[in-house]
Parts: structure tokens; sequence; C-alpha cells
């Protein structure tokens, strides 16, 4: 009767798929107000002065509040700065004071009666402004002669970073038989969650409690940053809800002025306020993802051993700091550029950098997808210079299934090792699945008609379960990276557990009753997962980096242990047994119950010494020193992340004629250890396929030469659709990780980290014959073409 | 996306709607609401009045009395879906099949979509290769524009304010072949390049052509050069080559681009689509 490792239809559909769920936007309270924002139609500017005379005569107006009006408020924290070097940190205000580093950035705000009149008087807002030139390339910004944004950033630089071993490399690359180098733009993204962001905020002042509802994805770290950094209050004096949430893809990890901005004018308005973002505003004022510019040098050996990899990269951070922001493209993007790879000798430096653009930060993947596009594209180089199978200079270098634990060269991981794998393994199952030699096969006779197939191929690893603290505090991160569970089991037998953690659509509230429905021996029914409510919820730090399942699933499984060891403890005291010979099993009818080992007829089902527990079977038959109920919460902080792996191979047909590239196969085998629920794993993985996908092909935030977004709305920046996608073939290996007792790694971001290398090196290698070595992202119809032009001369290069 | 305060009202006839037009300076017509409504709500238009076209009776329906007229209020759905449409104009039911999605074409109208001009929309392109015209009504009575004369640019129509489109009528035009093909853009769907080609046959020859491009232009336009080296011709890939060289060069002064479309890939593209279109439409 288990149900772990089945496809159990998820709990949080019905509510869903009937319209019933309730986001922030279906919440409305007694005499609330609504606020706009206006924002600064410039990406670099001074602001000389405010005029809200006009704004506020507009009959329905509350107030209109200016950045003066919240001097008394700090500005927003950055927890985690790039870690053991200096950081020149600038973070945003409630609304803008003195200048403004974006297009989006708030100025102004006002308060009405709805959310109609709000706007009508944003537009009387009169803004005068120095308007101050702008640069919104990571590199360029870096130049002498650049526009500066801040004063304590000189040449735009907020942070420069190293990890790995620059003489070692170095050498490494003057020896080698082969160096390739190559530029990799890693493009913009904008994440583009179906619900865009938006906060409630009441406050009581009676006593001094705030009520706040928000798109969070992390609602403690959120109170956390609210009490102890923004406003200095206690936790007790924050409450944090984050109702149903419509997709986070991590830019509803992060704290946004708008947030502070809500909560300060609730207690200013002494009413309960409601902002909800515009699609407009969200692609100009919520995070974005990725934007690197990276420089590679990678040298082999004439047999594809490759013995060094060098990476130089400008992460473009935005024209302020978003909360973690600093942290992405160093920690999670430097350490894993070993891949699935022995590479003896590994460099990387990252300078961050300020830029008149939208803020970066977190995005699906975070780092992770940054350093898989560098590594697996470095790979395929390297095979095409040296005119091998990509598949065999990957094999030439993985880490082999007998080195787990796997320390990656050069201290890259920082104490860190992988934790288990078999890369090889993957690797034949995707190409068995592709039939890799038929395929090339059908590649040479397609080309003899002029018709241009490819195959790429990406095997990734990644880190995620992203954990843990100590380690974290080395890397620069203010916090630590446990998560928590509370496990209950309540007097009329149902079970209710819950989480730290949130669940924004990753089914947490299925996968764990799962969970402990099998542990328990209860039914999935009776287990009910509850989260995202400051209050009734142990603190937790939240959902991102695949983290979730790998570090509080673990969360919740110890704390079932001690419910069940406190079990066996009454069992014992019932039976008269020691609690050593008492044992906690689950029957053939999924069943739990305590028995003393041999004596099934000495055996308690859970329902009974729940009973006893709670004194609810009548009669009081505990222990003498033992407190009554089952009720245990456990914080858990693992001793290192997890590694998942896989392989994914796209097949594409670029249209000569046209430069569009049309996927025809995609197969992905992922190894995310075990696995609870198979069919919410395939969920994520589709869905992160689809996302790498679009990056390679059609994503791409634009913003013209004064930092004016281009790409500005769902007109302009094409987020995938399902029919410009195939029917993904996916399967799976499971190798467990150590690392747990549940043996699970983590599934919400393979997809996106494997899928974006995979179709360029489907891309280029359809064009190989050409000699088409790269073409920057995303793979534009007009850029494969022209990449095509430029190299054909009627066939000849 | 909260639009400006506006006024709303609904006439029953196309008279009382030209009432309320000539009453109202800056009114704007609402029809499907496709085109004005997101750029209201983005604050990129707006309107003191808007007079809602969408109930008045006897602009909805498709005939076909020798020409074909279609009503300025019909959607695509129902064009794309009319069985005089797929027999007499088939790159027609094609193009308004294919316009924005299942949700656009339901509500979006033909009338709307033609005022509107967008150079990347569909239909028009068609409309301009089969002589259509386009009837107006207006307080000092009807007018009737060729296709080709009414789109004068970008986003601008030779329609003056107090005037309401009421059909669209395409001349009989007997023919062997119609097509629309077109290259979308990723995110709207909108054509980055989209041709119309109308062919007569005589026996394997083709005896005539109509040829228009839009997406990649500022309007949508025919281009002679293509044409008339698609007349007499055998569709031959000789042929193909040249009519697409003569296409390039008929629109090279008229093209638009932006960042992932520029201009020079917008015009190669539609001499790639030009022999496509000739081929979907049996060439």
């Amino acid at each position: 009767m288990a149900v772990v490792g089945k496809a159990v239809k998820r709990k949080e559909d019905p509510r869903l798929i009937t319209g019933e769920a309730r986001y922030l936007e279906d919440i409305s309270l007694p005499g609330m107000a609504h606020i706009a924002i206006l924002r600064s139609p410039h990406a670099h500017a001074n602001i000389v002065s405010i005029n809200t005379d006009r704004a506020a005569a507009v009959p329905g107006v509350v107030g209109v509040f200016t950045g003066q009006d919240f001097m008394d408020v700090n500005p927003l924290p950055c927890p985690w700065p790039a870690g053991g070097v200096d950081n020149n940190l600038n973070t945003p205000r409630a609304l803008e004071v003195e200048k403004v580093t974006h297009v989006g950035a708030g100025v102004a705000a006002v308060v009405a009666e709805d959310r109609a009149i709000a706007q009508d008087a944003v537009e009387l807002i009169d803004v005068e402004w120095e308007v101050l030139p702008a640069i919104t390339d990571a590199e360029e910004a870096t130049f002498e002669g650049a526009p500066q944004l801040h004063e304590n950033a000189p040449n735009n630089i907020c942070m420069e970073w190293d990890c790995g071993d620059q003489d070692g490399t170095d050498a490494a690359l003057s020896s080698a038989d082969v160096v390739v180098s190559q530029r990799l733009r890693n493009q913009r993204l904008i994440p583009t969650p179906m619900e865009t962001r938006g906060c409630i905020a009441q406050h009581q002042p009676a006593t001094g409690e705030y009520t706040i509802w928000m798109t969070s994805q992390a609602p403690h770290v959120h109170r956390l940053l609210f009490t102890a950094f923004i406003f200095g209050v206690p936790e007790n004096k924050v409450r944090v809800i984050s109702p149903q949430i419509g997709g986070g893809f991590g830019a509803k990890i992060f704290m946004y002025p708008e947030y502070v901005l809500t909560t300060a004018l609730s207690q200013k308005v002494g009413r309960p306020v409601k902002w909800v973002e515009t699609r407009s505003e969200n692609y100009v004022a919520t995070t974005h993802g990725r934007d690197h510019v990276t420089d590679i040098e990678v040298g082999a050996n004439r047999d594809g051993t490759i013995t060094g990899l060098k990476v130089k990269t400008f992460a473009n951070l935005g024209g302020i700091l978003s909360t973690v922001a600093p942290g992405i493209p160093t920690t999670l993007y430097g350490r894993m550029l070993s891949g699935a790879y022995t590479f003896p000798n590994i460099y990387c430096h990252v300078t961050g950098v300020y830029t008149n653009t939208g803020m970066v930060d977190a995005y699906r993947g975070a780092g992770r997808p940054e350093a898989t596009y560098v590594v697996e594209r470095a790979v395929d180089l390297v095979a095409n210079e040296l005119g091998m199978d990509p598949v065999e200079v990957r094999r030439k270098n993985f880490v082999p299934a007998d080195a787990f634990p796997y320390e990656p060269q050069d201290n890259l991981l920082n104490g860190l090792s992988y934790d288990s794998g078999n890369y090889e393994q993957a690797l034949d199952l995707a190409l068995e699945m592709t039939g890799y030699e038929d395929f090339r096969a059908e590649q040479a006779a397609a080309r003899a008609e002029g018709r241009y197939l490819g195959i790429g191929l990406s095997t990734y690893i990644e880190i995620c379960g992203i954990a843990p603290s100590a380690w974290m505090f080395g890397e620069g991160w203010g916090a630590a990276l446990w998560e928590s569970a509370n496990v209950r089991m309540h007097i009329t037998g149902d079970v209710v557990v819950t989480t730290g953690s949130q669940s924004h659509g990753q089914g947490h509230e299925t996968s764990v009753a799962q969970l402990v429905s099998d542990e328990l021996g209860i039914p999935m029914e009776q287990v009910h997962v509850q989260h995202s409510d400051t209050l009734g919820t142990p603190f937790g730090y939240g959902t991102y980096g695949s983290r979730s399942t790998a570090v509080g699933a673990v969360a919740v499984w110890r704390s079932v242990q001690r419910i069940k060891d406190k079990a066996r403890a009454i069992a014992a005291h019932e039976f008269e047994a020691d609690v050593e010979d008492v044992e906690y099993v689950v029957d053939d009818e999924g069943v739990g119950k305590v028995q003393v080992k041999g004596s099934p007829d000495q055996s308690k089902v859970v329902g009974e010494f729940m009973g006893i527990a709670t004194s609810a079977a009548g009669g009081w038959s505990l222990p003498g020193d033992m407190e009554p109920f089952l009720d245990e919460t456990s914080y858990y902080d693992p001793p290192d992340c997890t590694y998942p792996f896989g392989t994914h191979i796209c097949i594409v047909e670029v249209d000569a004629e046209t430069g569009n590239v049309d996927i025809k196969r995609y197969i992905a085998v992922d190894d995310v250890g075990k696995v609870i629920n198979p069919m919410i794993v395939d969920g994520q993985v589709h869905g992160g396929i689809a996302q790498g996908v679009a990056q390679a092909l059609w994503e791409g935030a634009q913003y013209d030469e004064n930092g004016q977004l281009v790409s500005g709305t769902l007109m302009d920046y094409a987020i995938p659709r399902a029919d410009l996608l195939p029917s993904f073939e996916l399967d799976r290996t499971e190798t467990p990780t150590p690392n747990n007792p549940l043996g699970v790694k983590g599934a919400g971001e393979t997809g996106t980290i494997a899928a974006t290398p995979a179709v360029v090196n489907a891309v280029v290698d359809a064009l190989a014959h050409l000699n088409v070595r790269h073409i920057d992202m995303p793979l534009s119809p007009s850029r494969v073409w022209e990449a095509i032009q430029s190299h054909s001369n009627g066939g000849n290069s | 996306m909260w639009p400006g305060e506006f006024e709303y009202a609904r006439p029953a006839s196309v008279a009382e709607a030209l009432q309320l037009l000539a009453d109202n300076e800056d009114a704007k017509l609402l029809a499907g609401g496709h085109s004005l409504l997101p750029a209201m709500k983005l604050r990129l238009n707006e309107a003191p009045l808007l007079i809602d076209i969408s109930r008045i009776d006897g602009l909805r329906s498709i005939s076909n009395n020798g020409s074909l007229s279609i009503g300025a209020l019909c959607t695509h759905a129902e064009i794309a879906a009319s069985a005089d449409v797929q027999a007499s104009c088939k790159a027609l039911a094609t193009a308004t099949g294919i316009v924005g999605d299942q949700q656009v074409r339901n509500w979006g109208t033909l009338g709307g979509n033609v005022a509107h001009a967008d150079p990347a929309s569909d239909p028009p392109t068609v409309l301009v290769a089969f002589n259509a015209n386009i009837n107006i009504e207006g307080a000092s009575g009807s007018r009737s524009v060729a296709a080709a004369d009414f789109f004068v640019d970008l986003f601008t129509v030779d329609l003056e304010p107090g005037e309401i489109i009421t059909s669209v009528e395409i001349p009989a035009h007997p023919h062997d072949g119609s097509s629309y093909v077109k290259m979308s853009h990723p995110a709207s769907r909108y054509a980055v390049v989209g041709v119309c080609v109308v062919l007569h046959r005589d026996g394997d020859a083709c005896s005539g052509a109509h040829v228009a491009v839009g997406g990649a232009t500022v309007k949508p336009m025919r281009s002679p050069g293509a044409e008339a080296a698609l007349r007499g011709s055998m569709l031959d890939d000789a042929a193909l080559d040249a009519a697409a060289a003569a296409l390039k060069d008929d629109i090279a002064d008229d093209l638009i681009g932006d960042m992932s479309f520029p201009e020079a890939y917008r015009q190669e593209m539609a001499g790639v689509y030009l022999k496509r279109a000739v081929k979907a439409a049996g060439g």
C-alpha cells in the first residue's frame, strides 16, 4: 500500500482546477485602500523635485507619498554579498529619494479608494528629473568614461570574486595540445510567473502588529527581513501570509521595495492597503535573471582529455541590488564549473557590475544554468576543435562512478563534494532512447539533401538542496539554511504537518503527505500539509534551490521518527517490554502499529497509540515521565548539498532558408535520487525544459542604449508555448544520495539547467558542416540565418 | 493595466453611431476591442468616449453575390470558417485562421483589424492582393476605397474622423489558387513577414499573379516586379528566384525591423516566403 514512488494525484489540484484557490488578488479586506506607484521613466536620473499637489487633489485619493515620507524606514538589506571579498552594496529604499538607476524604480505612491483612481492620480504627479547618461552592458560599464551609478562603486563594480587556481590553470592552458577561446553571452531573462507580485498589509495600532499577505516563496525570510532589518520590531509584531502563489521561479524569494512601501503605508494611512503590480510593472520592477558576458578558454589534449578551464565573467547585477544578487553569479556559478567532469585545473573570475537596467537575481537554476551553459558549450567546443564526437569527449572526462564522493579540483566547491552519481549510465540510457548512431546516419543523409539536422547533448550536474548552513556562512550568506517541520497527530486521528518551506507549484502537500503516510502507516487523506503562514508554521528559509525535499522533507522525516520513537515507548510501557524490543511497523494493509518484536499479538495500531498518547482512549497509561500528545518538531541542517545529474539530448532541424529552429525530439534522463512522486518530478522536468529551451531559442530582455526595456510586454518578450515544443521523452536513473536518509536530491531546476546548452549544442551541430562554431542566444531565426549566410559562401567556407 | 476614465455608449444602428461620432470629438469606436483596449490599458491611447458598435445589426454577415462581402463586425474566426470565403478567397480564410490565437480570433473583427492597420497584421495583406474595397459610411454619405489606397502608413489609414467601416468587399476574381504564408513573431504571433499570392494558370504556366507582402513593410504592398516575373513563367526555380529578387527590390524602401528581426532579414524572408506562398497556392 506504499504510496512513495507512486504517481499519486496531487492534493492541491482540486482547488486549483475548480478556481477555489485564493490568490493575493482575490483577497479584499474591509476598508481596504489601493496603491499605485509612480515609476521612473528614465534609466539614470537625479530626482530634482516632486510635486504631488495635483495628484492629491483628485477625488478619492487618500494620500500621496514620496521617498521623503519613509526616511525612518531602513533601506532594503542585501544579506548575501559575494563571499570573502569586499562588496560595494547599494540597495533600494521603499521609494527612491535622490536618484534612480533603472527604469521602473519607484519614486512616489498614491493611496486611493480604488486602483483606477490611484493610477489616474499617479499620472498627475510632477517630477523634475535631471536625466543622466545610461549604460546597460556589464562589461562596458567597467570601461573608463562610463556613466557612474553609485559613489561607492568605482567603475560600477560591486565586487570582484574568484575561485579555483589561476596559476595552475594558466599553466595547464599553456601546455595543452589545443586551447579554444570563446565569448559566451548568457542573455538576460524575465521570469514571468503567471501571477505578478502583490502585497496587502494591515496594521493594528492597538498592538502594533502587522499582518502582511504577499506573493512570497519564503514567508519566514520575508518576516525576518521586515523585522530584524527594515522596521526593527520583534518577530511577533509581523505575520506574513503567502496565499496561493501563481509561480515564482525565484523572483518571489526577494524583499522588494513595494512590500516595504505597502507595509509602511498601512500604518501611515491607518487602513489596510493593497498593491498588485501590472505585467508592465512586473517586467521593469521584478527581478530578472542571468545576464552574463563570459570569456572562456578551455585546454585539452588530442585524446579529448580537458586539462584546464578558465572563465572570466561580467555579471550584470542591474541598477541596484536585489536581496541575494551578488551570491548568485559567484557561489552558485563559479563553484559549479567542474560540471560532471574531472577537469584538473579550473579558474573563474567574476566581476559583478551595476548597470542602468532592472535588478538581477536568482531565476530558476540561479547561477547553475549559467555554469552548465559554460561547461557544456566548452566540452562541445573541444569536441569540435578536435574533430571528436561530443559523446566521446564527455566519456573521456566524466567523474567515474567509483570516484564518489568526488571533490572537484582546486577546492572549487570550497570543501563540499559531489555525493553520488553514475554519469555514464544516464548518458547510455539517453543515447539508447535517442538511437544516437542511427541519428548520425540520418543527419548525414539529410545534409546531402541540403537539410540541416543537429543533435546536442547536455550531460549536466547541478548543486541543489542548497545548504549546509556552516558552508553557506563561508560563502557570504548572512543567515543559516536549515529547514524545519512539525508533525502533530490530532485527537481525531488526522496528522497535520507544518513546514517552514513554502509550496508554489511544487506539490509539497502531496509528496510530503506520501512520505508521512508511508512512514506512519496512515492513509494519505488523513495527512495534511500546511505552510505559507508564519503564524502556525516553524521558521524555515523557504522554497528555492530545489531544497524543499532534500532539506525540508528530511525535517519532516525526522519529526516522524521522533513520533515513532515515542509510540514505541508508549507500547513498551503498555506491554511492560523494553523499548528496544518494540518496533514500529507498517503492515501489508498500510496500517502503522507498534509491536513487541516476535509477539505480533502484543501491538497497538496507530489509532490506539494515538488515543493513549492524547488520553482520548480513556484512562491514563503513559509512562510516568512522558508528556502527553504526539507532536514533534525538527530543524534539519544537512552535511552537504545534493548533486542531481543526467543527460538531455535535443534533436533539431534548422530551416536552411530562414534560420528557424524546429525541435524534432527532446530526450531527458534525469537522476534526482529517490523519487517520491514521479508525476510531480515529471511535471517539474517538463516546465524546466520548456524554460531552458526558451532561453536557447526565444527569450531575451532587450534594452536600448538609453536603458529603456524594449521587450517590455508579452507582445515582445517570447515565453515558451506548448505548440512550439515537442512531447518530451523522459526517463530516469535512480542513484540515492547518501547525504540524507531519504536518498532524495531535488528536481525543481534540472530542466532549466540542462536544456539550454542541449539546444544550443544541437543547433551548432546542425550547422557544423558549415564550420559554424557558436551562435549567441537566443538563437532567433535571424541570428541563425546570419550564421548560415556568413559561413556558407555557396557551400564552401 | 488600468485605462484612464472614459464614457461608454452602445448605439443600435450605424446612423446612431455616426451621430455619436459627430457629437463627440476624439470618441473612438469599439468593436472587438483587441487592438484598442490593450493600448488604452497601457495608457498609450485614450478616449473620452468609447462607442461600442459590436451589436449593430447588419454588420456581421458574409455574402457572395458575385463579389464577396464581409461585414465589418465579422470576427476572424467567422471569416475563417465561412464556406463562401474558403471557396472564393482561400488565402483570406487562411490568414484569418492564423491571426493571434483562438481567443483573439473569436473577438477581433475584420473592420477593427483594417482600421487599426498594424503593419504586422495578416488580413490586410490578403485584402491588398485581392484588390478588396473598404466600404465606409460617414455623415456625408458612403464611399469605397481600394485596400491598396486605404492603407497609408504604419497605423495610418484613409479614414476620416466621423467615419465607420461597414464592410469589406472582395470583387469577383476568378483564379486558380491562392495562399497566405507567414513567419510568426515568437511572442505576439504577428507576422514578421507575410505573403499572399493569387495565381492564374494556363495549363502548367502562370498566366498572371497577384503578390502582396506585409509584416516586413510599413503597410501591405503589392509587388509589381514579382508579379511580372511570375507572369508567363512555368513557376520553375528560375522564375521563383527572379520573383523573389524583384519582390525584395520592390519593398527595399518600405522595410521595418526591430532588434530580433532586422530590416535586412525581413527583406530576405519576404523572398523566401514568396516562394513558399507560390507553392502553397499550387504553383
